[in-house]
Parts: structure tokens; sequence; C-alpha cells
């Protein structure tokens, strides 16, 4: 899932620093609201422009501890409804990974976001934990989605994985 | 193999004799608690979708904490969705108005030894504090486990935190968790188990007990255990669970622990935190004189009868300063009960404060009250993160209870021991 250079020249690579926080993810003044309405104030305490910059296919970079904080599952899903394809960092908060990935969002353990720039056009491989910077042509290694879990991730998340599951025994159990 | 009690727990859960750490699992759940806010109105929609009824009506447990009290039009629909849902869900342990979703399921009896159970809520890990294997989740993964009573989890490594001697007066299990916040990191657990131990820990009220597990949040970890003894067994006697076992939720001596870390209780002085992290934390010392304009006792972390109780032994027979808003939001209404009934509460408002509803209210930040741009605050929660209880700009300090009152009492952080109590 490459992202392709925007447009309108904006970066569409966005590289953040440790502990990006739920609580700037999905600000809590706005948690009562629709995830179309919390999106507009994503990362708004820490990056002011990105909520109306980001496009769909855009990469978000974060480094230690990505997602920390609180449960709430605005938080990956602010990014998911904002077309984000997927998020690397060194290591998540550990609720925020399983939201992400519960809501399809891919994200990737990655040792080496360090190498990475705003800049950058960056290409995924979430099976196999591969992310190209093509720009450069540099590789870098992640850590593959774990195999339990990828399933879920290409069905588009725990919703839709229940649903194939949930629709297959209704459909046995009438006939 | 010898285990720990967090592999001890899981295996239990998952219906193996022992397992591996690492080794991905499914377990059956206990019990399953939700709030307001992720809870039926984030669920119902998508139980809707798949057809589906609540596993088990009976281990299921909701309690409104976040928008309570509603304060427009958003906010009464989501408490609205929530009280329908559990009518028609038929569920029976709906906590209504009672108070914070951690410290209501445990005055209520709902936890015990050897569960496991699940929590919308990231300071779920609150009931590791009764040998529970009790973690935090999001709101489809808690629609997982309400449709099918599972969920899969990675048996974790255990992290064991031993706290010997005893902690001085006026230091508390919060300024032992801002310790540990600065000393390992808000990643420091790593997602994995965290088990608290040792003679101080020991010596702990089981209400301080929960604020160690409460604040595994706050470094990362997945729960936050405390093996079951005489003192988990008289809270819960209290709280009327009947058969409760104590002696089969210890880890092993000899199982293998990713670490081990020691520290001396009695040699802890009373921690700030200073804002935008509860990792910035050093001893209250070195923010001692910074002014605050708001004292804030409140949430599941700082605001149960054993913290209001902190708070009314430094402000007995004292009074806020004058430019200093002093709040107090009890933790759960049986709490303040308590508190009013033993004229704790009483000394709170006598030394000036103004009393705010049992829910998460500022802490959480979802409400009607948010902190002021520039506003400086001190405030017994677990966290301080830029724009979580208000304006980006407002500034929020951590403290103890103790440290809370101290400081509202000279209208700047001071040292609670600086204070004869």
């Amino acid at each position: 899932m490459p992202n392709t250079p925007s447009p309108t020249g904006k970066p569409r690579t966005w590289v953040l620093g440790d502990n990006v926080t739920t609580d700037s993810l999905a600000p809590g003044a706005y948690m009562k609201l629709e995830i179309a309405e919390i999106a507009k104030h994503c990362l708004e305490s820490v990056l002011p422009e990105f909520a109306g910059t980001v496009a769909p296919g855009d990469f978000v970079i974060g480094t230690r501890n990505f997602g920390a904080g609180s449960s709430r599952e605005q938080a990956p899903a602010a990014l998911h409804h904002l077309g984000v394809a997927a998020v690397l960092a060194n290591s998540f908060g550990g609720i925020f990974y399983r939201n992400a990935i519960n809501l399809g969002l891919p994200v990737l353990v990655c040792a080496h976001t360090a190498r990475i720039r705003s800049k950058d056009i960056l290409a995924l491989d979430p099976q196999a934990g591969k992310l190209s910077i093509v720009n450069t042509g540099e590789i870098l290694d992640c850590e593959p989605v774990p195999l339990h879990l990828l399933a879920m991730l290409r069905d588009g998340g725990l919703l839709a994985h229940l649903k194939k599951k949930f629709v297959a025994q209704q459909v046995w159990s009438a006939g | 193999m010898a285990q720990t009690l967090a592999q001890k727990l899981i295996a239990r859960a998952c219906g193996k004799s022992e397992v591996a750490v690492g080794e991905v699992v499914t377990c059956k759940v206990d019990l399953a608690m939700m709030h307001d806010s992720g809870g039926p109105r984030r669920i119902a929609p998508m139980m809707e979708e798949l057809r589906a009824k609540v596993w088990d009506p009976d281990k299921v447990v909701l309690i409104t904490d976040h928008y309570l009290p509603a304060y427009d039009e958003e906010s009464s629909r989501i408490i609205r969705i929530t009280r329908v849902w559990a009518k028609s869900r038929g569920i029976a342990r709906f906590h209504d108005g009672m108070g914070i979703c951690h410290v209501v399921l445990a005055e209520q009896g709902h936890l015990r030894p050897g569960m496991f159970v699940v929590g919308g809520d990231s300071h779920s890990c609150t009931g590791g504090a009764f040998g529970t294997y009790m973690m935090g989740i999001g709101s489809t993964e808690m629609l997982g486990v309400v449709v099918t009573g599972e969920i899969w989890v990675k048996v974790p490594h255990t992290i064991m935190i031993e706290w010997s001697g005893r902690f001085a007066d006026t230091v508390s299990a919060k300024d032992a968790m801002l310790f540990l916040c600065n000393k390992f990191g808000l990643d420091g657990g790593d997602y994995q188990a965290v088990e608290y131990t040792g003679s101080a820990v020991a010596a702990l009220s089981m209400q301080e007990r929960m604020t160690l597990s409460n604040m595994t949040a706050e470094i990362g970890g997945q729960v936050g255990l405390i093996a079951p003894d005489d003192t988990t067994c008289e809270f819960l006697k209290a709280a009327g669970v009947e058969e409760i076992d104590t002696a089969t939720w210890h880890g092993d001596a000899d199982a293998t622990l990713a670490a081990h870390h020691r520290f001396d209780a009695g040699e802890l002085a009373p921690q700030v935190a200073a804002p935008g992290s509860p990792a910035n934390s050093a001893a209250v010392g070195d923010f001692a004189g910074q002014k605050v304009d708001i004292a804030y006792i409140g949430a599941c972390t700082g605001a149960k009868l054993a913290d209001l109780r902190m708070a009314a032994k430094v402000l007995k027979g004292r009074r806020a300063a004058s430019h200093v808003r002093l709040m107090v939001a009890p933790a759960s209404l049986k709490d303040q009960k308590q508190a009013e009934a033993e004229g704790t509460l009483g000394i709170l408002v006598d030394a000036g404060a103004k009393l705010l509803p049992n829910a998460c209210g500022v802490c959480a930040g979802y409400g009607e009250y948010r902190f002021a741009d520039n506003e400086v605050v001190i405030s017994s929660t677990a966290r301080n993160f830029k724009g979580r209880m208000g304006a980006d700009s407002s500034q929020v300090y951590l403290g103890s209870p103790y440290t809370v009152a101290a400081s509202a009492v000279a209208g700047k952080i001071c040292d609670p021991r600086e204070m004869q109590v």
C-alpha cells in the first residue's frame, strides 16, 4: 500500500515523537461526538495543521510508546477516519495497538523509524514487515503483524471478522 | 514449570494447566465491565449489525461515570443509551450514579482472586489489586467479548516490584507510582504483567493497593497484580463476597521474572509530577513554592475513602489559602457516605472544599468543567498530559492527596511533611 505524492505538495509522512497520547489523538472535549467530529481535532494540541492537511494514504510515524494513555478507541479511529494508511513506531501503548488492529488500521513496530523523514514516500507490506522508502530505495525491517491478527486485519478489523463468523452461523442455524 | 501469578491466572482462564510466556491463548472472560463512554453507545450499534446477543448478561457489569452528571444534549443522550441498553439486555449489575467504575466494581464485590476480567477503560488494571487478571480494552474488543465471552492474550512476562520496609507518614501509594513513572518511563511496563510485593505493600490498605494497580497504566503495564492475603479477604467479605481463595493465587517462588526491582519504602519522599506527563516526577522539594490556583482531589486514582482520609489528616483545623479553589470529587457515593459519617468529609468542607459529583469529572476531561488557559493545578489524579484536563496551556501537577491538601493550605506546592498532622 504505497502512498503517493500529494497534488498540493504537502508532506505525506507525518513524523512525531515519543509518547503521543490518546488525549492528543482524540481530545476529551470532543469525545461525546461522532468520529468525524473528533477526527477534526486529532493531534491538534501537538500538530495543529494535521487534521486539516492529512490525506488518505498518508503514514504516521512515532517513536516510543505511540498511543500512550487511555483505552479510548477513538484515538486510532480518528487516524483511520482520516485515511491514514498505517502507523509505524518503535513501540505502541498496548491498548492502542490492539484497538488499531481491531479497527483494521495497520500498526507496525519498527526499530528504524529514525531513518524516516517527513518528505519520504513510503510503501508498506504489513505481512512481510517491510517498509520501503521509495525515494531513497531503502527498505526498513519492521516486525510483521502477528499471524493470529493478520486474518482480522485483512478482513478490515474485528467487527468485519465477527460478522463473517456470525452471519455464517446464522445462515447455518436458519438452514 | 514454575509459573508466575500472571501465568497461573491466564492458565486457568484458557483451560490449561500451565502457559508459557509469549504464548497466544484464548481466555474465557469471567466478567466484562463497561462504562457509559466506551460501553453501550459504542457497542450497541455493532451488536445490532451482528444480530448478536450478550453472551452472558450475568457476567456484564455496567457503570455510569464519564458523562455524569449530564450537562448537555449529547451527554444526556449517552447516559440515556446506557440506561436503555442495560434494561433491554437484562444487565442486572448496572450501577448508575454510584461512582467511578473501578472503585464501584470493587466495593460491590464483583472481583475475586483468580478471576479473568476485562474492563472498557485503561485504568481497569486497578482490579489486579485483588489478585484478579484485569486488563483494559477498547470498545470493539469489548464488543468481541460481549458477544463471544472470549479474548486473546499473549502470556506476559512479569516485572516484580518489591517495596520493603514501610512508607513514612504522609507518603502513599500514589508517591510510589509517581516515583516508578519517572524511574521506568511511561512504557517501562512494556505491556507486560507488573506485580507488587514486599512488606510495604503488605501493610497497605486495600484501597491504597488499588492505587498501585491503578497507576500501572501510567507505566504501561497490561496488569498490576497483587497476590491476595488477609487484607484482600477482609475487604471482600465486607463487600459481601463469600468464597475467597487466597491460597492458590500466588506466583511460584522459582518462577522466571523479566526483572525484579527492589526499593526501600522508608526512603521514599512525597513525589510531584510536573505538567505534561506523570513521568515528569521528582521529590516534592523540587517544586516547592510553585503557586497553585486549584487543588483537585478526584478520580479512581485519588479520591477513594483512603485518599479522602489522607487529605483530611492534613486539612484538619486548617483552611485552603484564599486564592486557591479546593475541589473534592469523592470516587464513589459509598465512600462519600462513609466519609460523611466518620467526619472526614466535614473536615474537607470546613477547609473550604467544594464538593463535586461522584464521577470521573475533570480527570477524564470529557465534561462541562475543564481547566482554563494557564490555570495552575495540583491534582491527586493519574494523568497530566497536555490538554487532557483542560486548555492546552493549563498546568497540571500531580501529587498524593496529602501533597494536594498541603499545597491547598500553603497556596503553593508544599511538602506535606512540613505540616504537623
